[in-house]
């Protein structure tokens, strides 16, 4: 109905709209001219309104990443990098602000696309760029009061030894140290020459209050009969046993009603960026696992994605065989099946069905858990995806040597055991799990109607995956803007209209279906490939490969949503080793962005619950 | 758990055969550290990826209930054993110090994984702590990346092995069983970077050298020569705290508090070794005292 109206502007191919933009806006926006970079760069004073086109005219209006990236040395200046996409689908708009590195600062576009809240708060804590406008411009996974903004060029950790890897000390030499012995403190830590030890006070919590326009104390509020309550601020994490790591919530209630709450986040701040800038492109893949632990071959292949990309840009790239990118889908596919069960186990546990369901769906873990670690060598860090292949076929047999005394020694024909578990185990589990909780009573009481979240708010907060779709926008990225073999798939894109955890639990579920029915697919395709190679030429790619000058944005649909990977390659002669930029967009990151909106007025019960269904692993979150 | 006497048994006293499993003769300390062993109850609080494989582990298919890790506490007060599962970052050690200070003794800390063990993969970090061991007492260290369920069990049957070796009767070797209670760790303070408030003496020390050396400022990366100098400095003022003769009343030992915080840290283990000796002293008193008035 939307379309009918909508001006013919919201259909034009992303070429098109970009020359319509340079039309309407002569001045301000001009094409990104540098070798293997798309897009437009916008004149930064007029940001706000060329985004508000952007969104409202041409129909990108679905923002799904923004970050920024130190061009140090390569013209001396900050950039913010905005990927817009239709929620009908297709591809990215790709848009660009620039700002001098000294006194950095861009207009925020929150006022268009509330999810670039976060990370307008994540360039201004990792990189110092200022966002006039922003509501809530603090620090958001470093500390108020850390000394410099990390991700900067010229910023050094306190075991900073070379810019990148390899380094001499360690490669060809093999000379290993313990970077504790050169550190004076002997542990990993430096202080500003100027610290002022006399007047030392934590106080990053008090910021965190204060952004809540409140004091530490307790404040004295009239309930509607008169009555006098008080409204508390209840700290909830980070070690929370429901949420999901080390993530905190501070509350602000009214009895048992949530007036407010804002995330806390940064205590797993792991610096996967800053150290994914020093490593080269294959160091980088173990570490793409380590981000959604649960869901580690999903991750994989968004980053193997993202770099294939820009190495086809190259002259030396051959793109991965069909059985490759078969055997790619079927993996992802069963970690979205772990991932799913996972989710609704621990959903469940925040409702209060306390570990006695996910039991049941780690047992099913565990078998799939089985089968990777035949395959790539470990249960859960798979590091199982290369540029342009796979680490490995497929065994022959699955077996074990080691085994517990309660457990079956395993072997068996790998396909054999792929039939049984996708035909039979894995839908027993799912009809087990629908017989059980679809129509249980406590459920739907539970979470019917409690955080919703509206279809054009998902939008605008960026939200994505399960959450997404729950609100009713049936954006799937396997179907809107297909990669590897998902185009040739059959399969529905799970969507429900109410937006609230019941629907969310309903699109997981449905999604599991999915999966099955596309390894159902799958299984008939590997068994065609047999005995074919996974490497375009029947060996091996490059092992450490040399990538051009350019950016690439690969994104991948997740379980928890979509996973993005934006890479800048700096190149130089035969291409460079390690990448320039690597940032990840995290689902779990953005999709926390709408937690305060959907908790409003909800009980502190419920809150566990919404952000259960929200399902987020803070590996991901806080990278 | 099955009440097995005749592995308690633990005598040169022979237990008449009828009787081996009804009767047990055994030293306190090792019925206490039985008990103690096979009632480990880990605190339900995971960091990163390593938290997945302790929840597999404590679910069917693992089960380290079955070893007496009988089941999770969400809170510190109830809990025996940290299992520090994951990467530590600077702004979560806080935290973590925090809920290790609440945990009563006798109180235990595992560190599982590469990242808990020593930095891992994400050592080099700006906001990574390299290894649990830099704040809190580390008890048994499980490698892994993640550890399999297996390693996280055998690490735990590890540490179920270093408890069989423990003393009541020794407060030296565990601390508290030693009298009055332990002191805390000191918390941490997310300044600039993350500040060890036992190194706050050498920060000190080192902000004035940078100040006063114009060569110093600005340069992060410290040189290993310092930290020699430094080191040399401190073993040489512990050896100035090397206590006195012991007091008759040698429970209220003071002793000359060293200028480093490290001399601070040696102070506190040296004044808990004197008072346990102090207490064996006295105890030897009494008991011949005693022996002489009968």
């Amino acid at each position: 109905m939307e379309n009918l109206a909508a001006p013919a502007t919201k259909r034009l191919s992303i070429d098109d709209a970009i020359e319509h933009l340079k039309s309407s806006h002569p001045h301000a926006v001009k094409s990104d001219d540098r070798e293997g970079y798309e897009g437009v760069i916008v004149d930064s004073d007029r940001l706000v309104e060329i985004a508000r086109v952007i969104r409202d005219k041409l129909g990108f209006d679905y923002l799904s990443s923004a970050t920024a990236v130190d061009y140090l040395g390569e013209g001396d200046h900050m950039e913010m990098v905005y990927h817009a996409y239709r929620s009908s689908g297709g591809g990215a708009l790709v848009f660009k602000a620039q700002t001098d590195r000294e006194a950095a600062q861009i207009p925020s576009l929150v006022s268009v696309w509330r999810g670039a809240d976060f990370q307008e708060r994540e360039a201004w804590d990792l990189y110092g760029i200022r966002f006039p406008g922003h509501p809530n411009l603090t620090r958001i996974l470093m500390w108020e009061g850390f000394e410099g903004h990390p991700m900067r060029k010229d910023w050094r950790e306190a075991y900073y030894e070379e810019e990148q890897k390899p380094f001499d000390s360690r490669w060809p030499g093999g000379h290993v140290h313990r970077a504790e012995e050169k550190n004076v403190f002997g542990k990993n830590v430096s202080y500003p020459p100027d610290i002022d030890l006399n007047r030392l006070m934590d106080t990053s919590d008090t910021a965190v209050y204060q952004s809540l326009g409140l004091g530490v104390d307790i404040e004295r509020v009239m309930d509607k009969d008169g009555f006098e309550t008080n409204e508390l601020v209840v700290n909830m994490g980070p070690h929370h046993p429901s949420t999901h790591g080390v993530f905190r919530m501070v509350l602000t209630v009214d009895g048992e009603t949530v007036t407010s709450l804002e995330p806390v986040m940064g205590y797993l701040h792991r610096n996967h960026e800053k150290i994914g800038e020093r490593n080269t492109y294959l160091h980088n893949i173990p570490f793409t696992d380590r981000l959604d632990y649960i869901s580690s071959m999903g991750n994989n292949h968004g980053y193997v994605l993202a770099v294939e990309q820009l190495m086809s840009l190259g002259r030396r790239y051959n793109p991965p065989t069909y059985r490759c990118e078969a055997l790619r889908v079927m993996m992802v596919e069963l970690s979205r099946i772990v991932n799913h069960l996972w989710a609704i186990g621990f959903w469940l546990n925040d409702i209060g069905a306390f570990f006695t369901p996910v039991l049941y769906f780690i047992q099913e873990r565990e078998r799939i858990l089985d089968f990777f670690e035949a395959v790539a060598g470990s249960r859960m860090m798979c590091n199982y995806m290369r540029f342009g292949g796979l680490f490995g076929d497929l065994p022959e047999r699955i077996k074990s040597v080691s085994n517990l005394t309660n457990d079956r020694v395993r072997d068996y024909n790998t396909m054999q055991f792929l039939t049984e578990m996708i035909n039979e185990r894995i839908p027993r589990t799912i009809d087990e799990l629908e017989l059980l909780l679809t129509q249980n009573e406590i459920v739907i009481e539970r979470s019917m109607g409690v955080g919703v979240l509206g279809a054009e708010d998902a939008i605008n907060f960026s939200a994505a995956g399960p959450l997404l779709r729950g609100s009713g926008v049936a954006y799937d990225i396997r179907r809107a803007d297909p990669y590897s073999i998902y185009g040739e798939l059959d399969f529905d894109v799970a969507v429900e209209q109410e937006g609230d955890m019941y629907a969310r639990y309903r699109v997981r579920v449905t999604e599991l279906r999915e999966s099955v029915r596309i390894l159902k697919q799958i299984l008939p395709r590997l068994e065609a490939t047999a005995g074919e190679s996974i490497w375009a030429d029947g060996k091996p790619g490059a092992y450490q490969p040399r990538v051009p000058h350019g950016e690439s944005y690969g994104r991948v649909e997740n379980g928890k949503g979509e996973l993005g990977y934006y890479i800048v390659s700096a190149g130089g002669r035969g291409g460079s080793a390690n990448p320039w930029r690597y940032h990840v967009r995290a689902p779990s990151f953005i999709n926390l962005t709408p937690l305060g909106h959907m908790s409003k007025g909800h009980k502190v019960a419920d809150i566990v619950g919404i952000l259960g269904s929200i399902d987020i692993v803070l590996g991901e979150t806080d990278r | 758990m099955d009440l097995n006497l005749q592995e308690l048994n633990a005598t040169e006293f022979p237990v008449p055969v009828e009787l081996e499993d009804n009767i047990a003769i055994t030293s306190l300390s090792q019925l206490y550290n039985w008990g103690r062993r096979n009632s480990m109850w880990p605190m339900l609080f995971g960091l990163a990826c390593c938290a997945i494989e302790m929840i597999a582990t404590a679910s069917s298919r693992f089960d380290f209930s079955r070893f007496g890790f009988e089941v999770m506490r969400a809170t510190p007060r109830q809990a025996d054993l940290m299992i520090v599962s994951g990467t530590v970052t600077k702004k979560m050690v806080v935290p973590i110090v925090r809920l290790y200070n609440q945990m009563p003794e006798p109180k235990y800390v595992l560190a599982m994984g590469a990242c808990a063990s020593g930095g891992g993969p994400f050592k080099e970090g700006y906001n990574v702590v390299s290894g649990m061991d830099k704040y809190l007492p580390v008890d048994v260290y499980v490698p892994g990346c993640p550890p399999t369920p297996q390693a996280l069990l055998y690490g735990m049957i590890a540490l179920q092995r270093k408890i069989d070796g423990q003393s009541i009767a020794n407060g030296d070797d565990v601390p508290w069983y030693g009298e009055g209670p332990a002191e805390p760790t000191p918390v941490p303070v997310l300044g600039p970077d993350i500040i060890d408030p036992r190194q706050m003496d050498m920060i000190r020390r080192q902000a004035e050298a940078a100040a006063s050396e114009a060569g110093l400022l600005g340069q992060r990366e410290l040189p290993a020569f310092t930290q020699l100098v430094a080191a040399t400095a401190v073993a040489t003022t512990a050896e100035t705290t090397e206590a006195g003769p012991v007091d008759e009343d040698a429970l209220s030992v003071v002793l000359p508090t060293g200028g480093t915080p490290w001399a601070e840290a040696e102070d506190i283990r040296e004044k808990r070794r004197l008072r346990a000796l102090a207490r064996k002293a006295l105890r030897a008193t009494r008991r011949a005292a005693q022996t002489e008035g009968e």
